[in-house]
């Protein structure tokens, strides 16, 4: 021990005087271990400085950015500089149509109904998500929980549409979906007729189309995560329930349901956050539907900001994006996530 | 999330041991629950790859053998579709784009990443805690509501329609959940290894590249393929930044652009959107374990 620090770099003799009981540190020891600090300092600066700067460059300043565009009314072409500061005007606009009454029922058309449009339907993919996508995963992943010929096969597949690209799944999903296409006249065949106009272009079923999609996409992660989680449960509890009479679905529903329920709150998180942000897939399918039959809040920032040219606007609609997410975020680790953090560290021993 | 990345090994072995043992404890070979199972594979098998099948196989048809029989086998089977696609330099070029800008992203997030995590997991000094947190609050800044003013940043530096204006702030949007995943494996490493290194005269700097990154190497690449799924399949940044020729779009813009032009030979879309999912494909299944794991440890971490 002592010899390796005295042959590390510059700590050593300061650990060593002191078994030879209090003595003043002499000079010489303090330039050292000034030395040490700044090439502490140094090191420090090497390694996470890029980073840092990286990350304040293209996340952070863009993000204030952000905040600071939407105060102005600007179109993106003429210089900033020269932009009309209008403060807190664009998101009056998005929320309630303006404050000023002689334009507020055009602004309304314009921009407040499209604006709630949206978030309507990033609400409706989240609720539908926990209605749906959850229990569904849950129930696959808890009937797959077991050996079973092909398994592995199963789980790889299962698993294929995530890495595939919302934009791919997009373009295939709209083909499939296409007014005359295999969907519809599988439809028909069976009796039923599809919606009039096609399925995305129909007020009610358009968005409902897209959620089928995303759950398409997205259901196999769910259920790779919840069999992760499983994997993790000890059997010796299930063989003790199943010995002592415990039904199979008594089993998930006491035991494994429970036990996994920190993935399935953090899959609930990164649905959340997932929902508010959807962008991609729906920018493809038609950028929302000709009439916003399924904009999402990030297409609505989209259409409005980069293809309208209205960047104030835009901005606004990214701020309060920003902050839903937050509030989401925060109120969700706070609440929820907190009491699997305080489990974890009781289990880590602290 | 120390704890959770260590107990990650233990838990591997002792599935196929608790597996057998249900095995063992269940009446016969096939009982109703595992034919469940087969049941419920075998219907999510379907409904997984019957879309991805159809797309694929439609590339083969004619126009209107997709109009007059969408469900059989194509007749006749038409190779000019795919052909075609793979003749023209487009395709190629785009897919070259995507991989330049993986590749220089991948990289990037790698090293930056780990550098910056590295003081995080090991040094010890003032603010340590409160430079973590900027990244882990990185982690709610979505690309999406940056988007704007990145695109008037990138526009203003000249460098829209360059791989480079993708690939610096991609870099960026995926440093926090590296440095977060990095910590913990940088942790990790024993502090003897350390102080023996230092007996040898090995610096910090020298300690970093010749035992951190070798040692550090399974959450390098949990991350690196993270940040290479995530860069192939990005859309919004190039949607903005890559406007011009198609030959200088990555392949999610280039399907759309293709979309776009050809919008009623769907057949030939078709077949485009196939070749464009194939190397997200074989990416796939080389890594599967790879990404799988590194997505389960991501998230209970």
């Amino acid at each position: 021990m002592t010899t390796i620090e005295t042959s590390g770099k510059g700590r050593g003799p300061v650990g060593d005087t002191s078994s030879a009981g209090p003595r003043p540190v002499s000079p010489d020891v303090m330039a050292m271990r000034r030395r040490d600090q700044r090439r502490k300092w140094r090191e420090i600066a090497i390694f996470t400085g890029p980073g840092l700067i990286l990350f304040a460059l293209f996340v952070v300043f863009p993000v204030a950015s952000a905040a600071r565009y939407s105060l102005y009314k600007w179109n993106g072409v003429k210089k900033f500089s020269d932009a009309e500061f209008i403060g807190f005007e664009n998101y009056a606009r998005a929320l309630w149509g303006g404050n000023d009454p002689a334009t507020r029922q055009a602004f309304k058309t314009a921009y407040t109904e499209p604006f709630w449009q949206a978030m309507s339907h990033n609400l409706l993919i989240i609720v539908a998500s926990m209605a749906v996508q959850l229990p569904l995963a849950l129930i696959i992943a808890l009937v797959l929980n077991r050996k079973f010929p092909g398994r592995s096969i199963v789980r790889v597949i299962i698993f294929a549409p995530y890495v595939i690209s919302e934009v791919i799944a997009g373009v295939m999903w709209f083909i499939i979906f296409d007014p005359n296409g295999i969907a519809t006249q599988f439809m028909e065949s069976i009796g039923l007729h599809a919606p009039s106009g096609g399925w995305f272009e129909s007020q009610t079923w358009g968005i409902w189309t897209v959620f089928f999609i995303v759950t398409w996409k997205y259901l196999g992660l769910a259920i790779i995560l919840f069999l992760a989680g499983l994997s993790g449960v000890p059997q010796e509890l299930q063989e003790a329930a199943a010995i002592d009479g415990a039904s199979w679905w008594q089993i998930q529903r006491r035991i494994n349901i429970p036990l996994i329920g920190p993935t399935i709150r953090i899959w609930v998180f990164l649905s959340l956050i997932g929902s508010i942000q959807l962008f991609d897939m729906v920018w493809v399918l038609n950028r929302g539907g000709t009439q916003g039959q399924y904009s999402t809040i990030a297409t609505f920032m989209m259409q409005y900001g980069y293809f309208r040219k209205d960047v104030g606007f835009g901005s606004a609609i990214a701020v309060i994006m920003f902050l839903i997410s937050l509030i989401v975020a925060i109120a969700y680790m706070l609440t929820i996530l907190r009491k699997d953090n305080d489990n974890a560290e009781l289990a880590r021993g602290n | 999330m120390t704890a959770t990345l260590n107990d990650a090994p233990p838990q591997a072995p002792a599935e196929p041991t608790s597996t057998r043992s249900a095995n063992s404890a269940s009446r016969g070979k096939f009982d109703s629950s595992t034919l469940l199972a087969i049941f419920v594979g075998l219907v999510a098998i379907a409904l997984t790859l019957g879309p991805i099948l159809y797309l694929i196989v439609g590339g083969f048809r004619s126009q209107q053998n997709l109009a007059t029989n969408p469900t059989g086998l194509p007749d006749p089977w038409m190779w000019a579709n795919y052909a075609d696609i793979l003749k023209d330099s487009t395709f190629w070029r785009q897919s070259l784009n995507s991989l330049i800008v993986a590749l220089g992203t991948t990289i990037g997030v790698v090293l930056f990443g780990t550098m910056a995590a590295y003081p995080l997991a090991r040094y010890r000094f003032k603010g340590r805690e409160l430079v973590y947190l900027v990244f882990v609050t990185g982690l709610m800044f979505p690309l999406t509501v940056a988007v704007l003013p990145l695109y008037f940043m990138i526009r203003s530096l000249g460098l829209t329609g360059s791989l480079w204006g993708l690939i610096v702030p991609q870099i960026a949007f995926a440093l926090p959940i590296t440095v977060i995943i990095m910590r913990p494996f940088l942790r990790a490493i024993p502090r003897e290894l350390e102080e023996a290194a230092f007996v040898d005269g090995v610096t910090r700097v020298g300690f970093f590249w010749r035992v951190v990154l070798p040692l550090a190497r399974p959450g390098m690449i949990t991350v690196g393929v993270l940040a290479f799924i995530g860069s192939w399949n990005a859309y919004l940044l190039p949607l903005l930044l890559l406007t011009g020729p198609q030959t200088g779009m990555t392949l999610p813009l280039g399907v759309t652009a293709f979309q776009g032009q050809h919008a009623s030979a769907t057949t030939l879309i078709m077949a485009y959107t196939s070749l464009s999912m194939v190397p997200a494909l074989i990416f796939f299944l080389l890594l599967e374990r790879r990404i799988v794991d590194g997505l389960t440890g991501a998230v209970k971490g």
